[in-house]
């Protein structure tokens, strides 16, 4: 990100000097930093009734609720994990917080997933099969409500914020479907190291 | 058929959730209100937490802008572009959103603004940022927690699945929404 953020800059100051553009930067670094701040009081109002509610429904047992249901998916999907082992269980919990958009409770499900995948893994500092498809699996997580885009599109005066909630789950599913198939077929283009220790 | 099953859910999604959510909480005899309010607050802190990505993004966008950057961009790279169904605001989503989730709301805040929330660009920027994940800070939080340092497959799995994301996006808004 770092060298993202920088080449944006440097190339917006060498394009400007081109085209004789200068003066018109320094008023627009003022307004874009001001308006970071409004749009993320844009945000705060949304994210606070869907955070909210959404711990309601985490008190309410609906993590565990969704999580049952995404049990019997997982097992598939890991069959060489022991379906007693409490990697599985964590997974399942990762899985349905993600799925509710809360972020806050899926990361330390994940990284207990992972603590206990890699009580399975043979080669310690390489990955396993089992957690990259993990891995993977979380870098296209099926989020049922987008909340902060929604919240975005209420401040910036969408006609209707939510619109795009459909549109976004199918998005998403496509995206899975790729994690998975991804991880599922490059792993012999990865092998992992000869001797296990 | 399937257009109407995807509006239907996204009208009624929210407040059969909002309705929902709390009155099966009362059954299970949750205290709804203060775990409402401790949610909140965290929400309140997300909030605050977003500003300085957003600061940075915004004010790299503005300078893109102003210097006329982004319109050379889009005229060097329009054609390419238009095929694939990006507008020219669109694309620094593609270039930011594995790298951080903060700087992909930025972009969106940025698209809607420009090119307004109810268009083309303004849906298809928001179904983009829903559907991804910020590959790179994920495997580096999850793996770096137990030491791992060799991701093999995850990282190209990731990152096809955000390019997966993104084709899907075009193609779905294109369908629901038209161009």
């Amino acid at each position: 990100m770092s060298l993202v953020w920088v080449l944006l800059v440097a190339l917006s100051v060498a394009v400007a000097a081109a085209t004789g553009r200068m003066e018109a930067l320094t008023p627009a670094v003022v307004e874009s930093a001001g308006r970071a701040v409004t749009l993320s009081i844009g945000l705060a109002g949304v994210m606070a009734l869907w955070l909210g509610l959404m711990r309601v429904a985490e008190e309410a047992g609906l993590v565990r609720l969704l999580g049952r249901a995404a049990r019997p998916v997982l097992r598939r999907l890991f069959p060489e994990v022991p379906p007693e082992h409490p990697a599985l269980g964590a997974m399942v919990m990762n899985v349905a917080a993600n799925m509710l958009g809360l972020g806050n409770a899926a990361t330390p499900f994940g990284l207990k997933a992972m603590a206990a995948l890699e009580e399975l893994n043979p080669h310690k500092g390489t990955a396993s099969d089992a957690q990259a498809l993990f891995c993977a699996l979380n870098t296209a997580s099926v989020q049922l409500v987008p909340a902060s885009v929604i919240a975005l599109r209420a401040a910036a005066g969408a006609r209707q914020p939510a619109d795009i909630l459909g549109a976004t789950l199918v998005a998403s599913l496509c995206a899975t479907a790729v994690a998975l198939t991804a991880a599922r077929l490059l792993r012999h283009l990865y092998p992992r190291p000869p001797e296990p220790r | 058929m399937i257009r109407l099953a995807l509006e239907a859910v996204s009208r009624w999604a929210i407040p059969l959730l909002l309705a929902g959510i709390p009155l099966y909480a009362l059954t299970r005899k949750v205290k709804v209100y203060p775990a409402f309010l401790e949610g909140a607050k965290e929400g309140f802190q997300v909030a605050v937490r977003v500003i300085p990505p957003l600061v940075a993004v915004l004010v790299a966008l503005g300078m893109l802008r102003a210097s006329g950057a982004l319109d050379g961009a889009a005229r060097l790279l329009g054609p390419v572009t238009a095929a694939l169904g990006l507008p020219p605001s669109v694309l620094p989503m593609v270039l930011v959103r594995p790298l951080s989730g903060g700087a992909a709301l930025g972009v969106v805040g940025d698209v809607l603004r420009s090119d307004g929330p109810d268009g083309y660009a303004g849906r298809l920027v928001s179904v983009m940022a829903g559907s991804t994940e910020t590959t790179f800070y994920v495997l580096a939080v999850y793996m770096g927690s137990v030491g791992i340092t060799r991701y093999r497959q995850a990282l190209p799995a990731g990152l096809l699945a955000d390019l997966a994301g993104f084709a899907a996006s075009v193609a779905v808004v294109r369908a629901l929404f038209g161009p």
